[in-house]
């Protein structure tokens, strides 16, 4: 029980906690909010002065802005979607007991432990490569002209290479989930005459529904960032520029720090209208 | 209907042989109870029968039809499980329905049969309810439901009631010998409470490290139990065994004797002699627990509510020769 004493207390020994991630995440924030309206061109005559909202107008009204919002949600949503479907596959798969299944589940694992810019380069120049690449020789064993991956099926290639990364953290949430079923629950389906695939459906999904949500909001976060990658690869090109990799482009290739601030914002607002969709989805699973 | 055999059944778990050959038969619209201590494998036996587990050799029929490698669903058993093992992301409806839904009745059907077994559970008030927020004589009521409505022929109980208070347990107890009485559908029921045992079985099978001690109804195994094992185990409290010059003078290794049987007096002119250590004054009945001389146990002896006598007094039993059960060296009854 906490009494007032101990309450105001806590609340002291906590205090630098707080005052220190507010300021870690108000400090930027303020100073995009600023730039966003000011003309600051580093490399041209630095701080010019405000514009009012000349920034945020340029921003939308640039031909690059709604193809890299596209270009955004598809890799988000591609992403997703075979992670949360592989994740779930690979979960049931590794819930069966089986011989080496510990070194099985550390090797599944194994891919979220290497850095996205080194897996990028990985894909890049060992899978995707059009003359030495993997896929090239396997294509040319089958007798089948290689594809050169990263121009001809650009956006594809990278949800490939980012669903690779994430596909270890989805399985592992998915699998802890699996392995806390109530094996009862299980067997009296069972009895109760539901076969394989639908003791799937009705009892594991529903099951599982919980960690899923958690998996696509987790992901979504981290997705809706993704930068590497695409830097690695494409340099966003070839339909690949991301809102996050269009600031990027107009904050150090533009130089201008303006209008890249701007673009900052719309990003906040696009992860804002992503979270409240995907809430009113998802979220009513993490309830109750 | 639902005539249960086994013949031969055996179950290892790797090389650990959980139960040996053993023979079975259960009759239809009996209401059968495995009772055993924990682990003596009450529950592979009756998972073994439910088909949720294979077994390592032998036969089990249902209906005189070999259902050794039928699956589960296919042996026309219900099953009622510890954890109840509710669907939770499921309103207990759609719990109930479940099997019906699985066996594709129509929608009408499955609402006739849903709300006839509310019915009969009083849990109509509670359909739509999910079972996180029912308490657990209703979840445990649940459970029986989605196994009535399947129409089975026969239930399996695997300690339905170990999760329930003291005062619930007596409740359901009645209620499913009530269902049982409603049906007469056969019933196989796990617990290692020899009480409910007791109390609701027409045949007990006592089981001991995965072999059948003794199989017959509750009063045979109270009169005559066929072994120290099953003497001991059936019974509350349990029955007082005496080795030495007083098994000796009866022509026995060992000899039992219930609380029950035992009176207790202060006058001289008795048989055994103790004093008083423990009692337990439970309102209608004392129960004392009688240091003897000779004897490393006390012995229980069950006396009237109005009996008065302090730890440390001298008493005086009179064993009721009728009722004295006398084993040999092997724990073997004699007579
Ligand atoms: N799946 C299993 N694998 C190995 N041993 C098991 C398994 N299930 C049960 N056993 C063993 O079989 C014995 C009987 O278990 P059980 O039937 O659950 O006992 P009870 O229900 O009478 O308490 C126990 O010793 C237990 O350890
Ligand atoms: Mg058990």
């Amino acid at each position: 029980m906490a009494t007032q004493h101990s309450r105001s207390a806590a609340r002291l020994m906590m205090a630098p906690a707080v005052v220190l991630l507010m300021g870690w995440m108000l400090v930027p924030l303020t100073m995009t909010l600023w730039f966003s309206f000011r003309r600051y061109l580093p490399l041209r005559g630095g701080d010019l002065g405000w514009t009012g909202f000349d920034n945020y107008v340029r921003f939308v009204s640039s031909s690059s802005f709604w193809p890299s919002i596209q270009a955004t949600l598809i890799i988000v949503g591609g992403v997703l979607a075979i992670t949360v479907c592989f994740g779930v596959l690979l979960a049931l798969l590794l819930d069966q007991p089986m011989w080496g299944q510990g070194i099985v589940r550390i090797l599944v694992i194994a891919p979220f432990f290497v850095m996205p810019t080194v897996s990028a380069l990985v894909w890049k120049n060992m899978f995707m490569d059009p003359v030495n690449g993997l896929f090239a020789h396997l294509f040319k064993f089958f007798g089948a002209t290689p594809i050169s991956w990263l121009s001809e099926a650009s956006l594809a290639s990278i949800i490939m290479i980012v669903s690779w990364q994430w596909l270890p953290f989805a399985t592992l949430i998915l699998l802890t989930a699996i392995q806390s079923l109530d094996s009862e629950q299980l067997e009296a389906a069972e009895m109760d005459g539901a076969p394989a695939i639908k003791r799937f459906w009705f009892i594991i999904l529903p099951h599982m529904s919980r960690a899923i949500t958690v998996v696509i909001l987790i992901q979504t976060i981290f997705l809706l960032s993704i930068f590497a990658e695409i830097f690695v690869t494409t340099q966003g090109s070839f339909g690949t520029r991301t809102l996050t990799y269009l600031i990027f482009q107009r904050v150090l290739e533009s130089q201008n720090v303006g209008l890249g601030s701007a673009g900052g914002v719309y990003a906040i607002i696009l992860a804002n209208i992503v979270a409240l969709f995907l809430m009113r989805i998802v979220g009513k699973n993490l309830d109750a | 209907m639902g005539r249960i055999t086994l013949d031969k059944v055996s179950k290892s778990f790797g090389a650990v042989e959980v139960i040996p050959p053993l023979d079975l038969t259960i009759e239809d619209g009996e209401f059968v109870v495995f009772v055993g201590p924990s682990g003596c494998g009450k529950s592979t036996l009756l998972r073994l029968i439910a088909g949720l587990e294979d077994v390592s050799g032998g036969q089990i029929r249902v209906d005189g039809q070999d259902a050794t490698t039928v699956p589960p669903a296919k042996r026309g058993l219900a099953m009622v499980f510890q954890s109840y093992a509710l669907y939770p992301h499921m309103s207990v409806r759609k719990n109930i329905a479940f099997p019906l839904r699985m066996a594709g009745l129509d929608a009408a059907e499955q609402e006739r049969r849903v709300t006839e077994a509310a019915k009969v559970l009083n849990l109509s008030d509670y359909l739509d309810r999910r079972p996180g927020q029912l308490s657990g004589g209703q979840r445990q009521r649940v459970a029986i439901g989605r196994a009535i409505v399947r129409e089975p022929a026969a239930f399996l109980f695997d300690e339905p009631l170990s999760n329930l208070d003291a005062a619930l347990r007596v409740g359901m107890r009645l209620e499913i010998s009530e269902l049982h009485e409603r049906l007469k559908t056969t019933m196989i029921y796990v617990t290692h409470d020899q009480v409910e045992a007791m109390t609701m079985a027409d045949k007990i099978v006592v089981l001991h490290a995965g072999r059948i001690e003794q199989v017959g109804s509750p009063l045979e195994l109270y009169r005559t139990p066929k072994n120290l094992f099953v003497a001991g185990f059936i019974g509350s409290p349990k029955m007082n065994f005496l080795t030495g010059p007083e098994a000796d003078r009866h022509g026995a290794h060992t000899i039992g004797i219930r609380p029950e049987h035992i009176k207790v007096s202060n006058d001289e002119s008795c048989i055994w002699r103790g004093t008083v250590g423990v009692s337990e004054h439970l309102g209608s009945d004392t129960f004392f627990h009688i240091h003897m001389e000779g004897q490393d146990t006390p012995l229980t002896v069950r006396a009237g509510g109005d009996v008065e006598l302090y730890h440390g007094d001298a008493i005086c039993m009179t064993p009721d020769e009728a009722h004295i059960h006398r084993f040999d060296a092997n724990g073997l009854r004699t007579d």
